[in-house]
């Protein structure tokens, strides 16, 4: 018998057929949707005549351009307000579940689903998003896909793909203290660069990919699209059937569906077309320089320079990010000043983050030239943080609390940043303007931003003095 | 799907790597619900300034390169956001054929989706194409996807790897959901037995 990939599995129990030229038709469990990515793709629907094949399989939410104050429901923007109700017009007419900006449910697609337990071990799932990654984390084929092929998946509930490369990342060792799994997608961005995983999917593995919560392993598959991966993975175990058990869409014969879970594994000996091992022991919290992920050094790290480089057009590339981030060559990174802190995003907006941030900014105040906001990735995220009294804590901080959505990690809505202005960003793209024109993000994981709220420039968190909890 | 067959006509050169999707349409253009009309909107921060005045330093505002339809750029293009915005603002500026040492994957399908044609040549022959495209006024390139060559008018000609799928879609103009619903009755027997296995 031959021995088989993680991977390699789930794509053979999703082949609906295979072309001699190598293409297969690949079956999709779960198709996410958002108002962005989806309304020409529901036209063409209608344009064609054609129906949604499996509405039951299509699964709805608005997050990328809605506000996230308190007044939300008021969209003031028009076009983006008509996207929104084009998004509810299409779930009306097409039977699709939506989870709408006033469901206690509704939050980033990526956060919903596998808190809904939508997302499943075993499963292909796609949606309209890069991010799409992240449902990978619970060892399901997922991908981000665009329009028309969003379109081709609401038609047939299939699409045509080229079998990817495998590639391994082996992450061994246990993550010191300070350093997140965040911190395991920065330190692999840096080392392989924003294509170094083009054309693969990965899986991760090794005991420091064992030893990450479902939160954790979410967050590490979410970022290997910056790796320009088509999709990261990791095998489902205990943790990952613990987390999904007892959720609103978990299968009803668990233990049965438990019993295939257990089979999605690489088999021992299993090739791999490449494979990468990083020491967990030897990562450190990190922070972005530059205007891509790959453009990362540890906070004890500093700016680099261009002659430092033999490639021509890698001077290039390192001078023109340092333009436009406005940092000079050799400056320590923890002598960087910033300006605002962003808390959100599928990558970081999960109750652990903000556990993390909360423990890290008790009894502490916002440095005064910082604005700090929370934006939970869902409803649910939020209100089980209200309920531990987290966002009182952020409030007392001077943080803003915010309602739920993708917020300042792409600038759709109203939060962005101003020309010039800096933010500790705990979302996975520092690409220019990203956040806002002229805006400048360096990314981080939750515990780096809480500190740099605090103390108004990059701090590394392994020094922090933690405050006691007050008894009331 | 518009065809594509072969085409002819003014370079570009976007002498930059890892050109990422936020860069060719960025995300203020993505709120609108239409498939047309994103040309004016493609590399709006590197065309324009915060005014909305062309910035004369970028290169699709040189006069040279207007009604240029195909594009040069540096490795990792289109990486990012999977947003089919992109191909959409690429295509409707006007061009046909963009060429680099490398693309992104959803990228790449989208772009493909659209009638678009990917070019990958290697680094040498990227670097000779923006160089002719920089030095030599009206620089154009033929691009056969028939012959998979590129060929320009002063010796340059490169043959290029593509995808036997995507040629012949593209070849045709072939329409995906069409030909995938041919196979129908696959995708029920597959989904039948989804059924039995009962969770």
């Amino acid at each position: 018998m031959s021995t088989k990939t993680l991977f390699e599995k789930l794509w053979e129990q999703h082949v609906v057929r295979e072309n001699s030229d190598g293409r297969a038709l690949l079956y999709i469990d779960l198709h996410l949707i958002h108002e962005v990515t989806s309304p020409q793709a529901f036209e063409g629907l209608r344009l064609a005549g054609l129906r949604l094949r499996r509405s039951d399989l299509t699964v709805a939410t608005v997050d990328h351009n809605i506000p996230t104050t308190s007044n939300r429901g008021l969209i003031t923007d028009p076009i983006a307000a008509q996207q929104v109700e084009t998004l509810r017009r299409n779930c009306r007419d097409f039977g699709v579940q939506l989870f709408d900006i006033d469901s206690a449910e509704q939050g980033i697609v990526h956060v919903i689903g596998p808190e809904l337990g939508l997302t499943q071990p075993g499963m292909t799932i796609v949606c309209g998003d890069s991010h799409t990654s992240t449902h990978g984390a619970f060892g399901a084929l997922a991908f981000g896909i665009g329009t028309s092929e969003v379109e081709h998946v609401l038609a047939t509930q299939c699409l045509w793909q080229k079998k990817p490369k495998t590639m391994q990342i082996v992450v061994d060792g246990q993550l010191s203290f300070g350093a997140t799994a965040k911190d395991i997608a920065l330190g692999i961005i840096g080392r392989i660069g924003t294509d170094g995983a083009t054309g693969h999917v990965i899986e991760y593995r090794g005991s420091a990919v064992r030893a990450l919560s479902m939160e954790g392993r979410m967050t590490l598959c979410n970022m290997s699209i910056e790796s320009g991966a088509r999709a990261g993975m990791i095998s489902p175990d205990e943790t990952t059937f613990n987390y999904v058990r007892a959720r609103r869409f978990a299968p009803k014969a668990f233990d049965k569906a438990v019993a295939h879970w257990e089979t999605l594994q690489s088999d021992d000996g299993a090739r791999f077309d490449s494979t990468l091992e990083i020491d967990a022991a030897g990562l450190e919290p990190f922070v972005t320089w530059g205007t891509n992920p790959g453009m990362v050094v540890p906070i004890t790290g500093r700016v680099p320079d261009p002659n430092s480089t033999p490639s021509e057009a890698e001077r290039q590339a390192i001078a023109r990010a340092l333009e436009y981030m406005d940092l000079k060559p050799g400056t320590a990174m923890e002598d960087i000043a910033i300006d605002r802190v962003f808390i959100g995003s599928c990558t970081n907006a999960r109750l652990e983050d903000l556990r993390l941030t909360a423990e890290l900014i008790r009894g502490y105040h916002v440095h005064p030239r910082v604005q700090a906001m929370v934006v939970p990735g869902s409803q649910q995220v939020k209100h089980a943080a209200e309920s531990e009294g987290l966002d009182r804590i952020f409030r007392a901080a001077g943080f803003d609390w915010r309602e739920s959505g993708c917020s300042m990690c792409l600038g759709m809505n109203p939060d962005i940043l101003k020309p010039g202005e800096r933010c500790a960003s705990t979302s996975n793209r520092n690409f220019e303007g990203r956040q806002g024109r002229g805006g400048r993000t360096h990314l981080v994981s939750p515990p780096m931003a809480a500190a740099a709220a605090i103390t108004g420039h990059f701090t590394d968190v392994r020094k922090w003095r933690f405050k006691e909890a007050q008894t009331a | 799907m518009r065809a594509f067959r072969e085409h002819t006509g003014i370079v570009v050169p976007l002498d930059r790597s890892n050109v990422d999707t936020d860069q060719i349409i960025p995300k203020q253009f993505l709120k609108r619900i239409e498939r047309t009309g994103y040309g004016e909107f493609l590399f709006y921060d590197w065309r324009y300034d915060a005014e909305g005045k062309p910035q004369p330093d970028f290169i699709l505002n040189h006069q040279q390169f207007a009604g240029a339809s195909i594009l040069v750029a540096g490795k990792n293009f289109g990486c990012g956001s999977s947003r089919e915005h992109a191909a959409w603002a690429l295509s409707d500026y006007g061009f046909r054929v963009v060429i680099a040492p490398t693309f992104a994957d959803i990228f790449s399908t989208n772009a493909g989706n659209n009638g678009m044609l990917l070019v990958r040549l290697s680094e040498v022959g990227v670097k000779t194409l923006l160089d002719r495209a920089e030095q030599t006024p009206a620089y154009k390139l033929h691009v056969s996807l028939l012959e998979k060559t590129v060929r320009d008018d002063h010796g340059f000609s490169a043959t290029f790897a593509i995808d036997d799928f995507r040629r012949s879609c593209l070849l045709e103009g072939l329409d995906e959901i069409g030909l995938t619903l041919k196979h129908e009755p696959e995708i029920a027997e597959y989904e039948s037995k989804q059924v039995q296995r009962g969770w």
